[in-house]
């Protein structure tokens, strides 16, 4: 039987006073897909976060299906947005969630990758947005380091950043 | 296998040319949900990935029904289909830009009818959640994942990954 796979490759808590990035670099290699897991609030009253590839935030271009908790919607963009978070003036003590999935990191080929990411707050005032996310970095150079910052602001403490390595062999 | 083990790759194919389909068969059934990873391109552009599943052979009735919501960047909608003998895995498209992530849950279970839930993306085109019934109580022990419109090119990979409850 194969071995399993999954592995943890690091993680970051945000600590006091909150991050303005989180940075994973120096990836490894030697897995076939990655996938990254986060819990992200802002600081501020700013609702998204970017990413960066090998400290790129060029030839991105993604395709969303939102739900703002209202009429579902779709819209397309090409830039580096990636998911939305909690902010400041929603409900204390709540963080979004959301997932990251890159199959063939390494390719030189494109790089399309996944995402998904919710936000819940209990707090019919103030916004929520979850979005299911297509996304592409037209790019042939193999991933090797991944950022993520808010559209303004910071991450605020005890926000969390986990990128893991999947293994197909 | 170590105690908890989980996430395990059964097995992993790449186009080593031009195909329309893709099959894995003898799938062991010692895990309890199974999850296909698909990277898939075409010489074309956006095209639906089918997945058409079975118990010693691809079953060819009309036991599928799904039903999916969808965003192709301007308009949001929803959908479903009955009585059908398949569903969707994924998505291709040129530059590789189409992915699937499908979850067969409780795929070796004999006493229930599969659910499949399915991630279905081209990032210039659509992305799209199916969740789908397979009206069978036999275990999948196999399942086909192909391109009815364009072949997919050489390079396209699709994983296949155990996940074991206990």
């Amino acid at each position: 039987m194969a071995n399993p796979t999954f592995t943890l490759i690091a993680s970051n808590t945000v600590g006091s006073g909150g991050v303005a990035s989180v940075t994973f670099s120096s990836i490894p290699a030697t897995y076939t897909d990655l996938m990254l897991k986060g819990s992200a609030r802002n600081n501020s009253t700013y609702p998204f976060g970017y990413v960066q590839f090998n400290g790129s935030s060029s030839n991105f271009q993604r395709i969303n299906l939102d739900n703002n908790g209202g009429t579902p919607a779709s819209y397309s963009a090409s830039d580096n947005l990636l998911f939305a978070t909690t902010q400041s003036v929603t409900t204390a003590n709540t963080f979004n969630s959301f997932d990251v999935y890159i199959p063939n990191y390494t390719s030189s080929n494109y790089k399309s990758f996944s995402v998904d990411s919710v936000t819940e707050n209990n707090d019919a005032t103030a916004a929520i947005l979850d979005i299911l996310g297509a996304n592409l970095w037209s790019n042939t150079s193999a991933i090797t380091s991944v950022s993520f910052y808010p559209s303004s602001s910071n991450f605020a403490q005890y926000s969390t950043f986990s990128l893991y390595g999947i293994s197909n062999s | 296998m170590a105690a908890g083990a989980t996430y395990v790759p059964i097995a992993t194919q790449t186009a080593s040319g031009s195909v329309s389909s893709i099959t894995f068969s003898s799938i062991p059934q010692t895990y309890t949900d199974l999850v296909l990873i698909i990277n898939a391109g075409n010489l074309t552009g956006d095209s639906g990935a089918e997945l058409r599943v079975g118990n010693g052979s691809i079953d060819t009735g009309t036991t599928l029904s799904w039903t999916y919501m969808q965003g192709d960047g301007s308009s949001a909608g929803s959908g479903r289909a009955t009585n059908i003998n398949y569903t969707y895995a994924g998505r291709s498209n040129t530059n590789f830009a189409g992915i699937g992530i499908v979850h067969l849950m409780n795929y070796s279970n004999t006493n229930v009818y599969k659910t499949i839930i399915s991630k279905a993306e081209s990032p210039t085109a659509r992305v799209q959640v199916f969740v789908s019934t397979w009206r069978s109580t036999s275990a999948i022990d196999i399942f086909r994942v192909s391109d009815p419109s364009y072949n997919f090119t050489a390079g396209s990979t699709f994983t296949l990954y155990g996940i074991a409850a206990a």
